[in-house]
């Protein structure tokens, strides 16, 4: 059996006294779409910035396909095929929809920070980027700045950026927070389409999207995961329903 | 597609190349001369130092250390060639400097670009301070007060050049200022170039698409201080002389005026920048000695009203140039014109009556004001200056009312055009 496409093995992270990971464990299958819940504070979002090297870890590892990522620099970890999103809108809200996913594919390209080519004439380069443009629907907006966009455009051109960069493993964070109800059922599609033979991990506050999306959930409590499984092995558990499911109306 | 593209863009160079070689037959006089000279090494100083303000984010206050140390390199270069302990051509002496600009800039930005915003602000004066500061101590190399005299004609003469001629000068000049406007252009289609504006934006989001932003800043520094040196080159070149004065603090100051009055946001607004700095500086310091006052009011306007520079005025105008509606803004434009004129003029010869008054011993303080004769010891022309200047000011205020009608009339026919 090959190695997880990404596992955790008691990974810690306190910010001063305070503990916000308590000894995270997880293995996450190639080609498995998992979902992250838990109530607010529970270390999500910061379990997210762990693995993608926003923030050290204070102890433990991270493997990605068997390989160590822990301690790289997040450029490291994202040019060996882990690409995150972010829970507030980070894009280049100054340059155009194309630039935006322009910028996140130079890379994987292997331009680099090539000085002698000029990208309008790299073939390789537009064409990926028309792809993703196309992909993500946005190609009546291609030149669109990315800052006057609508909030979901926004939302979608940020999982464009994303998975541009053709990495296997994508990390969203809460990819339709903010979304109206329509606007939630299109970007599950998005979700759905773009990460396509990809392993896809999200946090995700909307359980209607987490058991529409996800084949395994992972509960997050206190910076513990009490659970982990399949979603009716998850719903029907009685200490997630205590600690989550229970306590907050969805 | 691609081919129109590639034929338009070598259309607009060549013409560039022409207008710079005709340059010299319009303006026929030695002070012309040497001026245009000025300008295109201010055009490449200023649009490298762009390269890392307008593109890359980075507001640096040592840019002139890169611009003097290739400067100084060139001229010690020149007097190597001089004594024939080195052969190289004059003419790629400039290029010397440029490798200068760029070790020098590898070297200081491997430290300073790990930061950007205000720390990085702050560390570039820091190294411009200790740079300036060596150059006093270290009187081997720097020259001392004295700094390092050159000859530009070591070269000899080959095919009729002797760079002895200033006009000969400005034709070097003119070759590597166009080269250099070429390259740093290219350079902002590059993926680095296209990076540097993403690090700008959004250094977080860089990291995550595969960047370090700290590389882009770094490289992207590297590469403007290579072409500053090749500026410095062609300065050592031009004036056969480099004081520390060439690698100052005031000279990191003009560079970033010439930049943000000509516009960051653009490629080419540095290159009005640089034109108009130099004119301004050259010009007006002919025929005035409170120069600075007016050059500083100048930047002071230019930052109050138009925070993009003079290439964001142009811009503007852009959607009413397409649209064929130009004309309809410039009657309000001559009038503004007008009004501005008689307030400037009332404002000028105001502060040349406390100027004359204050700095002249002599018993006759008159002077020729465009013409007019003014006294300052008499209150008739106080009070005429006055009035004048409140004429002006009261015009100006109804003109700017008239300007602005003018574009609130445009703006819907603008959208109806789609031009907006």
């Amino acid at each position: 059996m090959s190695a997880p496409a990404l596992q955790l093995h008691d990974v810690r992270k306190s910010f001063g006294r305070t503990a916000i990971i308590n000894g995270v464990n997880l293995a996450i299958s190639l080609g498995e779409r998992h979902a992250i819940i838990g109530p607010n504070g529970a270390g999500k979002s910061t379990l997210f910035n762990l693995i993608s090297g926003r923030f050290p870890v204070s102890s433990g590892r991270i493997e990605l396909h068997g390989e160590q990522i822990t301690g790289l620099e997040a450029e490291t970890i994202n040019r060996k095929g882990l690409a995150r999103s972010f829970q507030i809108t980070n894009i280049f809200q100054k340059l155009s929809v194309y630039e935006n996913i322009r910028c996140a594919v130079m890379w994987s390209l292997g331009y680099k920070y090539s000085f002698w080519h000029r990208v309008d004439s790299l073939a390789d380069v537009r064409e990926r980027s028309d792809e993703i443009v196309e992909r993500i629907g946005m190609a009546t907006r291609r030149d669109r700045i990315a800052g006057v966009l609508t909030y979901a455009e926004q939302r979608a051109l940020e999982i464009g950026v994303t998975i541009a960069g053709g990495a296997n493993v994508i990390l969203l964070d809460e990819p339709t927070a903010g979304m109206s109800r329509s606007e939630t059922d299109e970007a599950v599609e998005l979700i759905r389409k773009v990460t396509e033979g990809r392993t896809l991990i999200m946090v995700e506050h909307d359980m209607s999207v987490v058991f529409n999306l996800a084949d395994h959930i992972s509960v997050l409590v206190y910076g513990e995961v009490i659970a982990t499984g399949k979603p009716e092995e998850i719903r029907a558990s009685k200490a997630v329903q205590e600690a989550y499911l229970g306590t907050e109306q969805h | 597609m691609s081919t129109v593209f590639n034929l338009r863009r070598a259309a607009f160079w060549a013409a560039v190349a022409i207008f710079f070689a005709v340059l010299p037959l319009l303006f026929k006089q030695s002070f012309a001369l040497s001026m245009l000279s000025q300008m295109g090494i201010a055009m490449i100083f200023a649009l490298s130092y762009n390269m890392l303000l307008g593109q890359t984010g980075l507001l640096s206050f040592g840019h002139a250390v890169y611009f003097g140390l290739g400067a100084f390199f060139c001229a010690h270069a020149l007097n190597l060639i001089g004594a024939g302990k080195l052969w190289f051509p004059v003419t790629m002496v400039p290029l010397i400097g440029g490798f200068a600009g760029l070790v020098f800039g590898l070297l200081f930005g491997f430290v300073t670009t790990r930061r950007a915003g205000t720390p990085f602000a702050m560390i570039s004066l820091g190294i411009a301070e200790m740079v300036a500061a060596s150059a006093l101590m270290f009187t081997g190399f720097f020259g001392g007060e004295g700094g390092i005299a050159t000859n530009r004609t070591v070269g000899g003469t080959m095919m009729g050049i002797s760079y002895a001629p200033q006009i000969q000068v400005y034709y070097l000049i003119a070759g590597w200022c166009l080269v250099s406007m070429m390259a740093m252009f290219a350079l902002t289609w590059t993926p680095l170039g296209r990076m540097a504006n993403a690090v700008r934006d959004n250094p977080e989001r860089a990291k995550f698409v595969g960047y370090n932003p700290t590389r882009v800043r770094w490289l992207m520094m590297s590469l403007a201080s290579f072409f500053a040196g090749i500026g410095g080159g062609l300065a050592a070149i031009n004036y056969e002389i480099v004081t520390a004065e060439t690698l100052g603090l005031v000279a990191s100051g003009n560079v970033v005026l010439m930049a943000f009055i000509g516009g960051v946001g653009h490629f080419w607004g540095p290159i009005i920048g640089a034109v108009l700095v130099t004119l301004l500086q050259s010009a007006l310091s002919n025929y005035t000695q409170a120069w600075l006052l007016y050059f500083g009011l100048f930047f002071l306007v230019i930052i109050m009203f138009s925070p993009g520079g003079i290439a964001n005025l142009v811009t503007l105008h852009k959607p009413a140039w397409k649209a064929r509606l130009l004309p309809r803004l410039l009657p309000s434009y001559a009038a503004a014109a007008v009004a501005g004129s008689v307030m400037m003029l009332g404002f000028f010869a105001l502060i040349e009556m406390i100027y004359h008054y204050e700095a002249k011993e002599s018993v006759d303080k008159a002077f020729s004001f465009f013409g007019v004769e003014l006294d300052p010891s008499k209150a008739s022309a106080w009070i005429g200056t006055l009035v004048v200047f409140a004429i002006g000011i009261a015009l100006f205020y109804g003109a700017r009312k008239v300007v602005r009608r003018a574009w609130e009339n445009l703006t819907p026919e603008l959208q109806k055009a789609g031009a907006l």
